[in-house]
């Protein structure tokens, strides 16, 4: 077979890579599938239920031969499958329940098998099977590598032909349904997919860390992208950089647990770098969004001070700003509205410039035209309104506040303070430049 | 005779929308819907009103093949459903997704074109601009790029009508679409029906709130696991048929229902 003559021409650690690359690029994407299906634990489940089987199709037919062994990993898989399916359907076991038994009984019944297999006067050609509990990519024949070139030819085109078909069918199987695709079958080819891979998987990684091939890069590439088509790429490189890197970097260790680990460092970076999703991004809006309301409170607290005084803008004893309420770090946020050109400090004063009054009076109208919806709207005691207010009203999108202003208006509830907020603080210039001393 | 009663008959296909004749639906064999019978005419906005677990969702889903008919049959404008699926659109519940799907709001809208594009054809130009409009018909074009987590519940709803409106539909099913929306899109969404209404589309709607009956719908389904009445809202919506529909829930045919159950094989 030409592909044999390509495959026998590389060296071990060039075939190492290459199936390591292939089976973490087709886990990747498959596993992808069952995650968003909300199936990844019937890929643990596949693996840990392929063990009797291997067991079985060994000592049926004495030889490591990897297709028979296949072939026994595929039958124990579909049977684990069977089982849960009627243990679901005609007991009232839930589905998780049902795969944690199955998955532990077969799985127990394999090693059972395995003990007996590893007994001297069976053949003690053990030597291929227990690399099948954590896995040896250092086993690898230009037989594992068509079979898995193979794979993932097969499973790569389906999946870049029926994209569609498979996306709907696990976004939304009654919509699908009712357009009339035959959503069991497609629910079928995904399984039957998930099945193989599972099945080439285990003498690379074994049947203890399987599932994590499959869950994990998919669950990091889901940090990275809201798309779908994204996400099965992504899925696949990680799976690949993670087969790869797992590898060769744990050489010496089970590789199994090199390539689930370095799956799980891939996660764990993605969990605190990636945008949106990710901890870093998260405190940091978090942080930011902290930052713009202790501004706005700023602003808000000079407006109130100044209100005795409109139009005039007054100097206003930083003490008194100081006692207005608690702050945490009163001269940073003063530093910031001075370098927004919000603030104009003297001494031990401080006064709204006209673009601060304009600001503090737009957030003051907000404020209140808040505390009056809750008081009016939501039935809440007047003394725990502003609290509330305080938390939300940051929040508020623009189209609300007006919709709020307009409701308060008609009602004849729009408080007199903010009437009198001047339109244009730029026609108060004059009077308040004179009234300061 | 006979071949002037086939045409008779073929005259009021055209009209009929809807023909769901002596359907019982049963989930576990427990029946849960029985011996329904009724017609809707085409280009009706109609609703389907009844207590919780009276079968309103049931017959939805029976209707589009979504659960087996333990008897009877749905026809939808004189013709079986598998032969008329791209003559009739959905909106499921909208708790019936996971929101957290990485799909974009133009994604799922796309998705109303995948029945008429069919195998292997991907979403071109023209899918594209079917989903534009559609996005504008429910006025959410602005988000057609966000993750459909990011949106309201409001929003939401519009997007799964968004969908249903790429389908093209003749007949539309809607299962509790102004479940859990805001003010803005419920006005939103009645205004769509009307639009779709006198586009002489076929509406059926899940609905709850028994106060917008008269102000929604033109026909009425009134349903408590077998039909209570079905036809125009002035004649049908009555005091007499809703005291039927409401009063009391364990009639004798939630009797009968139980004792089937009990008669099974303990497991």
């Amino acid at each position: 077979m030409m592909g044999t003559l390509f495959f026998d021409s590389l060296n071990l650690s060039q075939k190492v890579m290459l199936g390591t690359a292939l089976l973490g690029g087709i886990s990747g994407v498959i596993g992808s599938f069952a995650v968003l299906r909300g199936r990844s634990l019937v890929g643990d489940m596949l693996a840990h239920a392929a063990l009797p089987g291997i067991c079985l199709a060994f000592l049926l037919w004495g030889t490591r031969d990897l297709w028979a062994l296949s072939l026994g990993a595929l039958t124990s898989g579909l049977l684990a499958i069977a089982t849960v399916t009627w243990l679901v359907r005609w007991t009232r076991t839930k589905e998780d329940a049902a795969i944690g038994i199955v998955l532990s009984t077969f799985f127990g019944v394999g090693v059972v098998l395995l003990s007996v297999i590893q007994k001297p006067h069976i053949g003690g050609n053990k030597a291929g099977l227990d690399s099948y509990l954590f896995g040896e990519p250092a086993n690898m024949l230009s037989d594992d590598l068509v079979l898995l070139t193979v794979v993932a030819g097969v499973i790569l085109s389906l999946v870049f032909f029926f994209f569609k078909e498979f996306q709907l069918v696990c976004f939304d199987t009654d919509f699908a349904q009712s357009q009339g695709w035959p959503t069991l079958k497609i629910d079928l080819t995904l399984m039957a997919a998930l099945t193989v891979v599972t099945i080439v998987g285990l003498p690379i990684v074994g049947v203890i860390l399987m599932a994590a091939m499959l869950i994990l890069p998919a669950a990091t590439a889901r940090l990275w992208t809201n798309r779908l088509q994204v996400l099965l790429v992504l899925a696949g490189l990680c799976g690949m950089l993670a087969a790869v890197g797992g590898t060769q970097l744990g050489r010496g260790l089970p590789a199994g647990a090199a390539i689930v680990l370095t799956a799980a460092g891939l996660f764990v970076l993605s969990l605190v770098l990636a945008p949106q999703r990710g901890v870093v991004a998260r405190l940091r809006s978090e942080w930011q969004l902290r930052g713009r309301i202790a501004r706005e409170h700023l602003l808000r607290s000079l407006y109130e001070l100044n209100e005795p005084y409109l139009p005039a803008r007054q100097q206003l004893p930083l003490q008194s700003l100081q006692d207005y309420r608690h702050w945490s770090a009163l001269p940073k946020l003063l530093d910031a509205a001075e370098a927004d050109a919000f603030v104009e400090r003297q001494d031990k004063t401080v006064r709204l410039t006209s673009l601060g009054l304009k600001r503090a009076a737009e957030l003051t109208t907000a404020h209140r035209l808040w505390e009056m919806y809750l008081m009016q709207h939501a039935g809440i005691a007047p003394d725990h309104v502003d609290r509330d207010a305080d938390d939300v009203e940051h929040l508020l999108p623009a189209a609300l506040l007006v919709e709020l202003e307009q409701q308060l208006e008609q009602e004849g509830r729009l408080p007199n303070t903010i009437t009198s907020v001047p339109d244009s603080p730029h026609q108060l210039e004059g009077p308040s430049e004179s009234s300061t001393p | 005779m006979a071949a002037s009663g086939r045409y008779l008959r073929k005259c009021t296909m055209s009209t009929t929308a809807l023909e769901i004749h002596d359907m019982t639906v049963a989930y576990q064999r427990r029946p849960v819907l029985w011996d329904i019978d009724l017609q809707i005419p085409a280009g009706k906005l109609v609703g389907i009103v009844g207590p919780n677990g009276a079968g309103k969702t049931t017959l939805i889903k029976a209707a589009l093949g979504l659960v087996p008919l333990a008897s009877g049959k749905v026809e939808i404008h004189g013709k079986p459903y598998h032969q008329q699926r791209q003559a009739v659109g959905y909106v499921p519940q909208r708790e019936s997704v996971d929101w957290d799907f990485p799909v974009t709001v133009r994604d799922v809208v796309l998705m109303g074109t995948y029945g008429s594009l069919g195998w292997l054809r991907r979403p071109g130009r023209s899918e594209h601009a079917i989903v534009d409009r559609c996005l504008q018909q429910v006025g959410i074009s602005a988000l057609a790029n966000r993750q459909i987590r990011q949106l309201s519940g409001g929003q939401q709803q519009r997007v799964f009508l968004a969908r249903a409106l790429a389908q093209d539909a003749q007949l539309y099913f809607l299962d509790e679409p102004f479940a859990g929306v805001d003010a803005a899109t419920e006005a939103a969404i009645f205004k769509l029906l009307q639009t779709m209404r006198s586009a002489h589309k076929t509406v059926l709607v899940v609905h709850h709130d028994l106060q917008t009956v008269r102000d929604y719908f033109d026909h009425v389904i009134l349903l408590n696991m077998r039909l209570v009445a079905c036809g125009p809202v002035e004649t049908t919506f009555t005091q007499e048929n809703l005291h039927l529909t409401y009063g009391g829930r364990l009639t004798i045919l939630d009797e009968a229902a139980e004792a089937m159950r009990q008669r099974e094989p303990q497991r």
